[in-house]
């Protein structure tokens, strides 16, 4: 700012050459006011440099606060809304939408807290020449405010609607690639290009109408700022008739006038950049503006209360949907299960097999009855303690970038070797950390190395290796031979008496031991009992088996 | 040499647009021309102003040629910029649209083997960049280098001294660009390996953020993120910190240009050299005249960049396209089913080979299932089927047609394929039933779901069929999204069919219900089943057992399981006990 000043000093500097140095004949006045040009110059860059150097420091501090808050909060929230938000959105949003925020941050710094003190400081300097001219300039940047705004305005929602015809563009491009096979199992690519070309014609016309508008800020710009230029020295020719202004005092509002134009063209040209950080900000702002939707609790979910407790885990009466306009994922779900007990949860695709797991360690709340975890409402824990206490294996198997040893101990902190080793074995697993070069080898991100079946093993052996009170297996041996899952079901029974464990399956084989199994059909129960109870008064669990087990009736009869 | 073909290429793609090039290039040149003109009027008027004196006449005639040339200034210009905006869009929209159909004619290895990211960002990210470095080269590099050309020839016009004062010190500030550029080429570069770390940390945990919860993890992870933002913040405040030094530091060197032209001017003005008008249209000058030089250095930046996206672009470009259909190839129809693979040699990459001496022949309406452990080459058996991929050697023939002979449509319209990697389109149920039969009716459709099992889970949905499921089937399961690519066969009841892992994700219950609806569709016509679940391929007329590569046994159930084989153990393996 100081270097802003400095720079609207020099039309005073140069007046004063005119005026005193060659109307007067002063040679050494000359030489003075270029050394005070030069030195103002300096000056100027001294702190211009101080100022870039806050300017920066400002803009990537905002965006490292933007975007830990932004991360924190992302994290923060509960499955219901990271379903509603979708992950490449997050993404999107947590990376270019806050990089394009950081630079128009930085734009503005250090341009629009330079420019309009430029502008306004030049007005202001103008006042100290002479007050009616200055009228003029005050005019003059009165009507550009007006411009600049009224195409801002109007222009951010074009821009907005640019990005989002390119989000379709990019969609058709992304879909074209990864379902080139089936579309062209179809036939389907001049239907396909039709499509394209049509989104990339909306694009491209919705690009030039926002560019003409756009493209108009510098011209009227400049017109109006020669035409206010026109009108100061028409009136400062009157007032040097009169005596009151000297030419050099003209000169220099004439400059004055032009510096203004400089930066108001820098800054239509910024605009743009502004706008589009508008535009990111607003996406920002969506974003922020979602809430947690569940409500943590405050009894900590205790060694003690567990012990005290028989039922693990109790279902009353328990729906859940996801969405308020569609069915009912579960309906009247009921079921108690004790400490310590296996509970296989089998039923046909979609049936909601996944969705009752999940409301066990609170991924979900229940939309209707109440889920109880050992003896208490489970919105009365906080939602730490009850995962703590609970080890999932989802579905995906998934994992992360580090070694195996990170992996199998990423849910408790501080293990040894021996209890990393330990969960290992009991998942099945040896042959994978020996496969990868034991505990220390590579995981690469996704776990993209390892096949679906060495993921799986070690997803399970994490949720083992947390020592859990209620382990949770949602489908995780699907990918599994049926040699290993056998073996891994036995481990699993072998482990600490007290796990309650939950093991979501399609494979009747594997769940034929449990002490109970809850058979599900359309959300509901279609039944509950052991193996025995199910095969006489079942139909779908009979059905289910029968299906996997036609040959073996005679076999196991035999048995 | 390479960059010389670029620029070939380049100016190829702009030449259909030369009338509207030139336009502005004329444009530009009566803008600048005009733009610089402006001063020299002032000068003028300037020079009327005279305590006492003022020629209020001459004045006012000047004053009317300022506003004059104002306003056809603004008008040329902005015809320019319009101008320039249609020529850059129109190029990129042109690319993006061969791009497109590019990616449609590729083939399927090709898209195999480049991340999809990777053809994305030529798409949208490349083409963009080069928008921006276009328009900028446009507007910017055009007014830019016309206008100091320019100014030099008009200052020159006016005093020969002056102009050189600014000739030999202009360098100066490029020189200084030029040193603090290089200076944080690297800065930027440390930046850009920072935020790309991070990136692959934001895309790690928020797409798995599910599990991150489930182990209670934010906490540690919102602390290693912040370690990692730390890093970035003080990587790119450098970065910014030190780029930013450009322009004060040229700001600097025109300051004492100016300082210089002002002193040189008024010792001119004092020995009666020039006027008091012609200085302040000098100093006028010296701004105008410094401004396009950082403008262009910008530009060259921008323009390198630019010039890198239009190479990415035209690399994809330039990659071959599938061998197109040949002018008399054959278009099936009324297809018998008969197949014949004779002596086929395939294989991925030329050191690791695959598929050898493949032979085999189908008598229409067979059932064809190929078994084996992963990687035996069962699903490139379905790509050189599809002709996704062509063989090295060997023929397949369709009712002793070589396929190579056959237009690809009709090869692949004859094939109903379910993969095991489910696809779904971004839009409605419905349009996602109806990909292959565009055309078909609401009543269609949803028979076709009912005997894909779907109809039931599709009726559950918010908006039934017309719920719009979003990228890569959105919320579905991966059994619900089977059901639906199924469903979508149901519908063009294809003469042969391919179903590759196509109900591994759906409970057995269902599929043995679909198994059913299967064994209608496919009466009479050949089908080719891959299926991890033996149970699932025990009816079919030929077994084909696969091991690295070729056939190791083929034949029906109670054959194969006579032998005592490998195949046998594989069924023992599932079955026994």
């Amino acid at each position: 700012m100081l270097e802003a000043t400095f720079e609207l000093i020099v039309p005073l500097v140069v007046a004063s050459l005119i005026d005193k140095g060659v109307n007067g004949r002063n040679t050494g006045h000359i030489y003075a006011c270029c050394i005070i040009l030069i030195a103002l110059g300096l000056i100027g860059l001294i702190s211009s440099c101080t100022a870039q150097f806050f300017a920066a420091y400002a803009a990537t501090g905002f965006s490292k606060e933007l975007r830990e808050d932004l991360f924190t909060h992302l994290m923060s929230l509960s499955f219901k809304e990271i379903d509603g938000i979708g992950t490449s959105t997050m993404i999107t949003r947590m990376t270019s939408d806050v990089n394009q925020a950081q630079t128009g941050v930085n734009m503005f710094l250090r341009l629009f807290l330079r420019s309009p003190f430029v502008v306004f400081g030049a007005m202001i300097m103008a006042f100290t020449i002479d007050v009616k001219s200055a009228l003029i300039f005050v005019f003059v940047i009165f009507i550009l405010f007006i411009i600049v705004g009224y195409i801002m305005k109007t222009n951010i929602p074009m821009l907005k609607k640019v990005q989002s015809l390119l989000d379709t563009v990019l969609m058709h491009t992304r879909e074209n690639i990864s379902g080139a096979r089936v579309i062209r199992a179809f036939c389907r690519e001049s239907d396909e290009t039709e499509a394209f070309l049509k989104s990339n014609d909306a694009l491209v016309n919705m690009q030039l109408k926002s560019g003409r508008l756009s493209g108009a800020l510098n011209p009227v710009t400049y017109v109006v700022v020669n035409l206010g230029i026109v009108c100061l020295i028409y009136t400062g020719a009157l007032q040097v008739n009169n005596g009151i202004l000297t030419q050099g005092q003209v000169i220099a509002l004439y400059n004055y006038m032009s510096q203004i134009l400089v930066e108001l063209i820098k800054l239509a040209n910024l605009i743009i950049t502004l706008n589009k950080a508008l535009a990111s900000a607003g996406r920002l702002s969506d974003v922020f503006d979602i809430s947690c939707s569940q409500k943590d609790g405050n009894i900590v979910l205790s060694k003690e209360i567990i012990e005290e407790s028989n039922v693990a885990v109790s279902f009353e009466n328990v729906s859940l949907n996801y969405n308020k306009d569609s069915d009912d994922a579960l309906e009247n779900i009921t079921f108690s299960v004790k400490k310590g007990d296996t509970v296989g949860v089998i039923g046909g695709t979609g049936s909601g097999k996944t969705s009752l797991i999940s409301l066990i360690p609170r991924f979900y709340d229940a939309t209707g009855g109440c889920v109880k975890l050992f003896g208490r409402n489970i919105d009365e824990y906080t939602i730490e303690s009850i995962r703590e206490h609970i080890g999932v294996v989802l579905q995906k198997a998934v994992l992360f970038k580090g070694t195996v040893a990170d992996n199998i101990g990423y849910g408790a902190s501080n293990l040894d070797s021996s209890s990393l080793e330990n969960a290992a074995e009991m998942a099945v697993a040896n042959d994978v950390v020996n496969a990868k070069g034991g505990m220390e080898g590579i995981v690469e991100q996704g776990g993209r190395n390892m096949s679906g079946g060495q993921r799986q093993r070690l997803t399970i052996a994490r949720a083992i290796a947390k020592n859990p009170d209620i382990l949770i297996l949602d489908d995780s041996a699907s990918a599994l031979d049926f040699a290993t899952e056998k073996k891994l079901n036995e481990n699993i029974r072998k482990l600490d008496g007290k796990i309650t464990t939950f093991i979501v399956t399609q494979r009747a084989s594997s769940i034929l031991t449990a002490d109970k199994i809850i058979v599900l059909e359309d959300g509901q129960i279609a039944g509950i009992g052991t193996h025995d109870e199910l095969i006489k008064s079942c139909e779908v669990y009979k059905e289910i088996y029968y299906t996997q087990f036609a040959e073996e009736k005679e076999v196991s009869h035999e048995k | 040499m390479k960059n010389k073909d670029t620029v070939k290429k380049l100016l190829l793609r702009i030449k259909p647009y030369m009338p509207l090039v030139l336009l502005s290039l004329i444009l530009a040149f009566i803008t600048v021309a005009s733009t610089l003109y402006v001063p020299i009027v002032i000068g003028q008027t300037i020079d009327c102003i005279a305590y006492k004196s003022v020629d209020f006449k001459t004045l006012i005639s000047l004053l009317t040629k300022v506003v004059l040339v104002s306003l056809f200034t603004m008008l040329v210009q902005w015809v320019m910029n319009l101008v320039n905006n249609k020529t850059t869009y129109y190029i990129v929209r042109d690319l993006r649209n061969d791009l497109f159909n590019k990616i449609e004619s590729l083939p399927i290895s090709v898209l195999d083997s480049t991340p999809q990211g990777d053809i994305v960002s030529r798409m949208i990210a490349d083409a963009d960049q080069f928008a921006d470095g276009l328009l900028m080269g446009f507007t910017q590099a055009f007014t830019g280098v016309l206008t100091i050309v320019g100014t030099l020839l008009f200052m020159l016009n006016m005093n020969v001294v002056i102009t050189l004062v600014v000739v030999v010190l202009t360098p100066l500030s490029l020189f200084i660009a030029n040193f603090i550029s290089r200076r944080t080429f690297s800065m930027f570069k440390k930046q850009s390996e920072v935020r790309g770390e991070q990136t692959a940390y934001i895309d790690e945990m928020l797409s798995n953020e599910k599990v991150v919860k489930a182990f209670s993890k934010e906490e540690k992870t919102c602390e290693k993120f912040a370690e990692m933002n730390e890093e970035l913040r003080k990587a790119s405040l450098r970065a910014i910190f030190f780029s930013s030094l450009t322009n004060p530091g040229t700001r600097f060197v025109y300051n004492v240009i100016y300082a210089f032209v002002a002193l040189v001017g008024a010792v001119n003005v004092l020995s009666g050299g020039m006027t008091v008008g012609i200085l302040a249209c000098f100093l006028s000058y010296v701004n105008q005249y410094t401004k396009p030089f950082n403008e262009i250095t910008s530009v060259v930046t921008e323009l390198q960049n630019a010039f890198a996206c239009i190479e990415r672009i035209f690399g994809l470009l330039e990659t071959d396209s599938e061998i197109p259909d040949a002018a008399d190839a054959l278009t099936l129809d009324n297809i018998d089913g008969r197949v014949k693979v004779d002596e086929v040699y395939f294989s991925y990459n030329k050191e690791k080979k695959l598929i050898e001496n493949f032979n085999l022949s189908v008598v229409n309406g067979q059932k064809v299932a190929i078994v084996g452990p992963t990687g035996c080459g069962k699903t490139t058996i379905i790509n050189l089927l599809m002709r996704f991929y062509d063989v090295d050697s060997g023929t397949i023939f369709i009712d002793n047609n070589d396929i190579k002979n056959i237009t690809r449509n009709s090869l692949r319209s004859s094939y109903g394929m379910v993969l095991q990697d489910t696809w779904l389109k971004n839009g409605t149920i419905k349009e996602n039933i109806a990909m292959g039969r565009p055309d078909a009716t609401d009543e269609e459709i949803i028979n076709a779901a009912k005997e894909a099992h779907a109809h039931s889970f599709i009726r559950r949905l918010e908006n039934g069929y017309d719920t719009v499921i979003g990228d890569d089937g959105g919320s579905l399961s991966q059994g619900q999204k089977q059901l639906l690519c199924i469903a979508r066969i149901m519908l063009t009841l294809p003469p042969m069919l391919i179903l590759d892992e196509a109900t591994s994700s759906i409970d057995t219950r269902t599929e043995i219900k679909i198994q059913n609806a299967f064994n209608k569709l496919m009466e009479g016509k050949t089908s080719f089943i891959i299926a991890h679940r033996l149970s699932t391929i025990k009816n079919a007329d030929i077994i084909l057992v696969m091991r690295d590569g070729s056939v190791i046994e083929s034949g029906n159930h109670i054959e194969l399981m006579n032998k005592k084989g490998f195949y046998y153990n594989l069924y023992n393996s599932q079955y026994g006990d």
